[in-house]
C-alpha cells in the first residue's frame, strides 16, 4: 500500500525492468525469539497502526491469539509448548511476512503491480491491482497471504512502509517492551543476532542459530532461535524456497508454451500458403 | 441435395462450447502471461474475469459432457481409425485418395474430441482447486502445485487441439463450417469426405 517515495525493485506480472536504479539500504527486523515474553504489544501494535478491524479470538488451548494470520490479522505470535532435552520449553515467535529477497508470492502473482518489491527489500500487495485469484497464497512458502473473502483481495504484512519510507520503525519494533525487536539495515540486524547467538551458545544453547534462509535469497526478517535443530516446533520450514511447481510454471511451461502456441500458428498458415484447402468434391464446380 | 449432419440441440451445444471456449481462452491467456494483460482490459479487467473464468469454465465443461453423452458412441476409436491416422502425412497433403475411407467423423476428429474430453476433465479438476485455493489447508498443499502444473499442461494440450480444429474446420475442409451453422451438407460433400457415414 502505497510506498510512493520508494523505488520499485520487483513488480509482479510486468516482464520489463523495474525502475528501481537508486541503490538504498535494505532494511530488516529482528526477532529474537529467545527474549520474546509473548506479551502481544507488536499484535496490538500492528492491528491500531494498520486500523485492521478487530478479530474475534480463538480459545484452542494455548494463548496463541488465533490458529493463523487472517486478512486483517497479520502479527501473530505463535506459542509452542514442547519438552527440550526432557526440560518444559515454551516457544514463542512472531509470525509475520517475511518480506523474501526472492518472494515466492510475486513470482506466482499473474496480475501487473499487485505485487511489488521496494529498492529497501520490503514486499508489499497492491489491493487495488489484486484480482483475489491467490496464486500468491501456492506461491508463499511461509503461508502468509490471506485471502478476504468479501473484497476478494489478498492481506499481509506491509512492513509499514507507510512508516519506513518517511524514516520510522514498524509499528510492531516500536511496541515491543523487551527490545526483542529491532529494526534496521540488514547488515545491521544480521549483526546483532550472530552477537545474540554466541552469547546464547555460551550459555549452553548448543543448537542456537540465526534464521535468514537463502532458500529465498535470504528474508527481511532475521530471527534468533535457541533450538535450531527444532524449527519446526516455531513454526519454520527447515529450506524454504519458491515451490518447484510455480518455478516450472512461471518459467519452463511458460515459455514452452508460448513457442508451442506460436509455432500451432505458425505451422497453420505455412500449411495453408503449401497445400491450401481440401479439394472441392467433383459434383460442385471446383474453386481453383 | 442436402443432409443433415448436426441437428440445431448438436449446433447450439457446439457453439456454446466454442463460445465459452474463447472466453476462456482469452482471459486464460491474461493470466497466463503478462504480455497477454491487455485482454483483461478489454474484458473489463483484471477482478471481473477473475471472477468469470471459472463460471464460464462450468459452463463449457457442462457442454462437454453434453457432447460426451451424444458423440461418445460416434466418436468411438475403432481399428480403421487407426489405420487412417498411419496415413496422417497423405491427409495433411490432401492425398486423401489414398487413405481407407471414413465414417461420420475420422480418426482426426474422434482424436480432438477425446482430447477436449479429457482436456476438459483435467481443467475443471485443477480449476476448481484453483478457484478455492484457500480452502486447500496449507499441510495438502501439493495439492494446489499439482493443480497449478495440471491446469497449465491441460490448457496447452487443448490449445493446441484448439488451434488444429479451428485451422481444419474453417479454412481445410470446405463446407466443414457451414456444416456446423446451418446443420447441412451435400450429399456429394459427405460422400467425398465421410464415403462410410450411414
Ligand atoms: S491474489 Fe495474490 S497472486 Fe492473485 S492477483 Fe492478488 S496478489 Fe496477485
Ligand atoms: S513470506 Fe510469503 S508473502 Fe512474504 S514476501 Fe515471502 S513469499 Fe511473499
Amino acid at each position: 500500500m502505497a510506498g510512493s517515495t520508494l523505488e520499485l525493485k520487483r513488480i509482479s506480472a510486468v516482464s520489463t525492468a523495474p525502475p528501481g536504479v537508486r541503490e538504498t539500504t535494505v532494511v530488516s527486523k529482528y526477532i529474537d525469539t529467545t527474549s520474546c515474553i509473548g506479551c502481544k504489544a507488536c499484535e496490538v501494535a500492528c492491528q491500531q497502526w494498520n486500523d485492521l478491524p478487530p478479530e474475534v479470538t480463538v480459545q484452542f488451548g494455548t494463548y496463541q491469539t488465533l490458529p493463523d494470520m487472517t486478512p486483517s490479522f497479520w502479527n501473530l505470535i505463535r506459542f509452542e509448548e514442547t519438552e527440550v532435552d526432557g526440560a518444559q520449553a515454551w516457544l514463542m515467535r512472531k509470525d509475520q511476512c517475511m518480506h523474501c529477497a526472492d518472494p515466492g508470492c510475486l513470482a506466482a502473482c499473474p496480475a501487473p503491480s499487485a505485487i511489488v518489491q521496494y529498492v529497501n527489500g520490503i514486499v508489499d500487495f497492491n489491493q487495488e491491482h489484486c484480482i483475489g485469484c491467490g496464486y500468491c497464497m501456492t506461491g508463499c512458502p511461509f503461508n502468509v497471504p490471506k485471502l478476504n473473502k468479501t473484497t476478494s483481495k489478498v492481506y499481509k504484512c506491509t512492513l509499514c512502509v507507510d512508516r519506513v519510507s518517511v524514516g520510522l520503525e514498524p509499528a510492531c519494533i516500536k511496541a515491543c517492551p523487551t527490545g526483542c525487536l529491532q529494526f534496521g539495515s540488514k547488515p545491521q540486524m544480521l549483526h546483532l543476532a550472530e552477537q545474540r547467538v554466541a552469547r546464547l551458545k555460551e550459555n549452553g544453547f548448543a543448537n542456537a542459530m540465526v534464521y535468514d534462509p537463502p532458500g529465498v535469497g535470504g528474508t527481511g526478517v532475521v530471527t534468533v532461535v535457541a533450538h535450531g535443530d527444532r524449527l519446526a516446533s516455531y513454526g519454520l520450514p527447515r529450506d524454504p524456497s519458491i515451490p518447484l511447481a510455480v518455478t516450472l510454471w512461471k518459467k519452463p511451461l511458460k515459455w514452452l508454451g508460448n513457442l508451442g502456441m506460436i509455432a500451432g500458428v505458425v505451422v497453420a498458415g505455412l500449411h495453408y500458403l503449401k497445400f491450401g484447402s481440401k479439394p472441392e468434391p467433383e459434383a460442385k464446380e471446383p474453386e481453383k | 441435395m442436402t443432409i443433415e449432419r448436426y441437428s440445431f440441440q448438436e449446433r447450439v451445444i457446439h457453439w456454446t462450447a466454442g463460445l465459452t471456449y474463447i472466453y476462456l481462452l482469452l482471459t486464460g491467456l491474461a493470466f497466463y502471461s503478462p504480455t497477454m494483460w491487455w485482454i483483461a482490459g478489454m474484458l473489463g479487467g483484471g477482478p471481473v474475469i477473475r471472477y468469470w473464468h471459472p463460471v464460464a469454465g462450468l459452463a463449457f465443461v457442462a457442454t462437454v459432457l453434453w457432447m460426451y453423452k451424444a458423440w461418445r458412441r460416434d466418436m468411438r476409436l475403432s481399428d480403421l481409425d487407426r489405420k487412417w491416422a498411419k496415413g496422417i502425412v497423405d491427409y495433411v497433403s490432401h492425398q486423401d485418395h489414398k487413405l481407407p475411407p471414413v465414417g461420420k467423423y475420422n480418426g482426426g476428429q474422434k482424436q480432438f474430441f477425446w482430447v477436449m474430453f479429457y482436456g476438459a476433465l483435467a481443467l475443471l479438476a485443477s480449476g476448481m482447486i484453483l478457484w478455492w485455493t484457500e480452502a486447500i489447508p496449507w499441510s495438502l498443499r501439493w495439492v494446489r502445485f499439482a493443480a497449478v502444473l495440471l491446469h497449465v499442461a491441460a490448457f496447452l494440450v487443448t490449445v493446441a487441439g484448439f488451434i488444429v480444429h479451428v485451422y481444419m474446420g474453417t479454412v481445410v475442409v470446405k463446407g466443414g463450417l457451414t456444416a456446423m451453422t446451418s446443420g447441412k451438407v451435400t450429399k456429394e460433400w459427405a460422400h467425398h469426405h465421410h464415403p462410410l457415414w450411414k
